[in-house]
């Protein structure tokens, strides 16, 4: 390895580097998907793996997301580890039903004798400016399925190392990436030893209300919490970092400090992820919370376009809002 | 056709550690491949075509301008959009430069009472649909996610999901048949798109029903930054043989050849006679959208290969060797096209903002209580911001 272990990476780069290190480590390991190769992808995360690792490590797709998963899971069964690559949120679909009734249900029905360590990784969320398609948040279609584990980075090391420990799972992950975080750059320690793949982290200490956020939303919660500092209020904020499993023990220990939760993210409020949280808090909590449990997210709308997702998306006002209602119980 | 058979034969352990991906050697050259339906050739030469020649017989020196006119106007307003999303007016832009014989010979081709299912880059198509151009520009510019009545000009909304519209319009057209109606359906995809899983599906239940669709593949070359090659081993054309439908390779740049193959299939499908693949071959001379970069998997020699063989270039040839018209006739063409770009920059720039309730509106037709209540939330949440304002 390079004598350079800490680096300043972009979040995309970040993963850009990791894939890069597990095709060096692991010749197993295979990257596909549409347009991976020579352009490096359409938001370059793959750029110059294939230059570096050949055409048949670094694989160019056709243009078939249902192929893409289904035929990683025949090189997975073969005892490959393909990380494969979903062009946007919106285009998962075509392969949903290779996710849902194959990938995610193999293990079980050979009594655990078949492990399928596929990565599926999906640019994610909203806050680009795109059109229809490529702004979407399916986090929650993916975590109600047993079988698969649902991760969800918001900086360049978790990036990095979630990465990593995705690749080496022998379970199916799907790799959430906040698309609108990719520019964003901080250091990475690639020799640094990471925590858990599904432990939340706190990345700031309060005591008058936990705001729990994941991917994309990690960065707004810090930015609320600085604001609401200015009022004199202390906000913890989490950063869950996996959506399926979801780290119950954390949010408990925050809650059972702070007595107040607030759960942000930017898919829909209705059946998500903040829903399974808010029940099971209260469950775990009860005598401990001062307000109940509320929710920041998306409307019960299709993703509005461009010129509305402001509106549409949780910003520092929606979540500030929502702060002040859980203190005013 | 036997494009790359040997290649495809020899067996290969290690999938694509040799391609030749991306070299334009690979391919036949379109000029010199005898299945490829040709009326016009890229110097603007008529050649006889004992097949299709009769679907084009009738054709006044009128039409033939309307045709040049139509390509013209097409290429201004790509341009015009174009730089508008370098100005910042619109977020993106899928480009068809190249493409307009393609859309044009195929959309002219359809009758008023058929039906259109688009992708994202049919703006030609939409032009001979009657669709306003401006009504085209609001999803790029983020305002909507459609913006024009499907109903009104019988053109499908624009579909983004790859190959998602090819399975509507075999519906569509199973429902024309059961109706013992006489129009015809036109699927619109492109090269990449004929990978997906809906592509193989609409043909099969088009093939099985027997449904009067016409699908239409422009083969561009380009699938983003993947060539053809990543796609098929056979020329796409051929795919409808598998199936038991014909398919028919025709010069994507030849606007009367797209004209008369068109034809040819939209009366086979009236005539209860079922699907047809049309493979118009190609050539997607820009980038594939604004945010993407060619120079990254293509070089500028098959560009210049392609330029030579223009669609609208080819067609004023023909035109002025005919003395179809005259210098008045491009002169007037001239000063129509700047209107048009005019009238499109005017038109975008007008376009206001939604109303931020929009995102509730239409969501459900028999309404939701949800929304109704998340519609009253956002109400109260934007009252109070206008309250301190206003205060
Ligand atoms: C299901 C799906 N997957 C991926 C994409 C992203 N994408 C948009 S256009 C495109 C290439 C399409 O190529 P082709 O079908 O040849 O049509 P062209 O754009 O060249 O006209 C891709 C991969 C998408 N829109 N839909």
């Amino acid at each position: 390895m390079a004598a350079e272990t800490v680096k300043n990476l972009a979040l995309a780069k970040a993963i850009n580097e990791s894939l890069r290190r597990a095709l060096d480590t692991d010749p197993k390991v295979l990257i596909m998907g549409e347009d991976v190769g020579k352009l490096g992808g359409v938001f370059r995360v793959t750029d110059g793996l294939q230059k570096d690792f050949g055409e048949s490590r670094v694989i160019d797709t056709p243009l078939a997301e249902s192929g893409i998963v289904g035929t990683a899971i025949g090189l997975a069964l073969r005892g490959y580890r393909p990380v494969v690559e979903i062009q946007f949120d919106g285009f998962v679909f075509p392969a949903y039903d290779q996710i849902v009734t194959q990938l995610a249900k193999m293990h079980a029905r050979s009594l655990g004798k078949v492990k399928l360590p596929v990565v599926v990784r999906i640019p994610y969320g909203g806050g680009i400016g795109a059109v229809e398609h490529h702004s979407e948040s399916p986090e929650s279609l993916f975590a109600h399925v047993a079988g698969l584990k649902v991760v969800s980075p918001s900086n360049p090391s978790d990036a990095y190392w979630m990465m990593q420990q995705a690749i080496q799972s022998d379970d199916p992950v799907i790799f959430f990436e906040p698309k609108r975080r990719y520019w964003d750059k901080a250091e990475v320690n690639t020799e640094a030893i990471p925590g858990p793949l599904h432990k939340a982290k706190v990345v700031r200490e309060g005591s008058d209300l936990t705001l729990a956020a994941y991917g994309p939303m990690v960065k707004l919660c810090q930015e609320v919490a600085d604001a609401a500092a200015e009022e004199g209020r202390n906000l913890e904020v989490l950063d869950l970092r996996s959506v399926s499993p979801i780290d119950f023990d954390s949010i408990q220990a925050s809650v059972e400090k702070t007595r107040r939760l607030v759960v942000v993210h930017e898919a829909p409020v209705f059946f998500g992820s903040g829903a399974e949280i808010a029940a099971r808090i209260t469950e775990r909590c009860f005598y401990h919370l001062e307000a109940p449990v509320l929710r920041v997210g998306g409307y019960h709308a299709p993703y509005p376009p461009a010129r509305l997702e402001e509106e549409y998306l949780p910003g520092l006002d929606r979540v500030l809002d929502a702060v002040d209602r859980a203190l005013a119980y | 056709m036997t494009v790359e058979s040997t290649a495809a034969r020899k067996p290969r352990r290690s999938a694509g550690t040799k391609s030749t991906a991306g070299k334009t050697t690979a391919r036949k050259s379109p000029s010199t491949d005898p299945e490829l339906v040709q009326l016009l050739t890229p110097e603007g030469k008529r050649v006889k075509n004992a097949e299709y020649d009769k679907y084009v017989a009738g054709i006044t020196p009128e039409e033939l301008r309307g045709l040049y006119r139509d390509m013209v106007l097409t290429r201004r307003f790509d341009a015009e959009a174009t730089s508008l999303q370098r100005q910042g007016e619109l977020g993106l832009w899928a480009s068809l430069l190249g493409q307009e014989a393609a859309q044009i010979g195929s959309g002219r081709a359809t009758r008023e009472d058929d039906y259109v299912f688009p992708t994202y880059r049919e703006h030609g198509v939409a032009w001979c649909r009657g669709v306003d151009p401006a009504n085209l520009l609001g999803m790029f510019r983020g305002v909507n996610n459609g913006g024009w009545d499907p109903n009104s000009n019988n053109f499908q909304l624009y579909t983004i999901v790859i190959g998602s519209q090819t399975l509507h319009a075999t519906g569509y057209a199973m429902g024309i048949a059961k109706d013992g109606a006489d129009s015809a359906v036109i699927a619109y995809f492109g090269d990449g798109a004929s990978s997906q899983g809906d592509v193989a599906e609409s043909f099969t239940f088009s093939a099985v029903y027997n449904a009067p669709v016409v699908f239409f593949c422009q083969n561009n070359q380009w699938a983003i930054s993947e060539p053809t090659e990543k796609q098929t081993r056979v020329p796409l054309y051929q795919r409808a043989q598998g199936y038991g439908f014909p398919g028919v390779r025709v010069d994507g740049n030849d606007v009367l050849a797209c004209l008369a193959v068109t034809k040819w299939a939209l009366e086979r499908a009236r005539s209860g006679e079922g699907p047809t693949l049309v493979e118009a071959y190609t050539y997607r001379m820009g980038a594939h959208t604004t945010s993407d970069d060619p120079t990254r998997y293509r070089g500028d020699d098959e560009r210049l290969a392609w330029e030579a063989k223009d669609p609208i270039l080819r067609l004023r040839a023909y035109l002025e060797a005919s003395n179809h018209a005259d210098e008045g006739f491009f002169a007037e063409l001239e000063r129509e096209s700047e209107a048009l770009g005019k009238r499109v920059r005017e038109a975008v720039r007008a376009m206001p903002d939604p109303d931020h309730f929009a995102i509730f509106e239409n969501v459900y037709a028999d309404g939701h209580a949800l929304v109704d209540e998340e519609r009253a939330q956002f109400a109260a949440y934007q009252a109070s911001f206008t309250d301190v304002e206003g205060a």
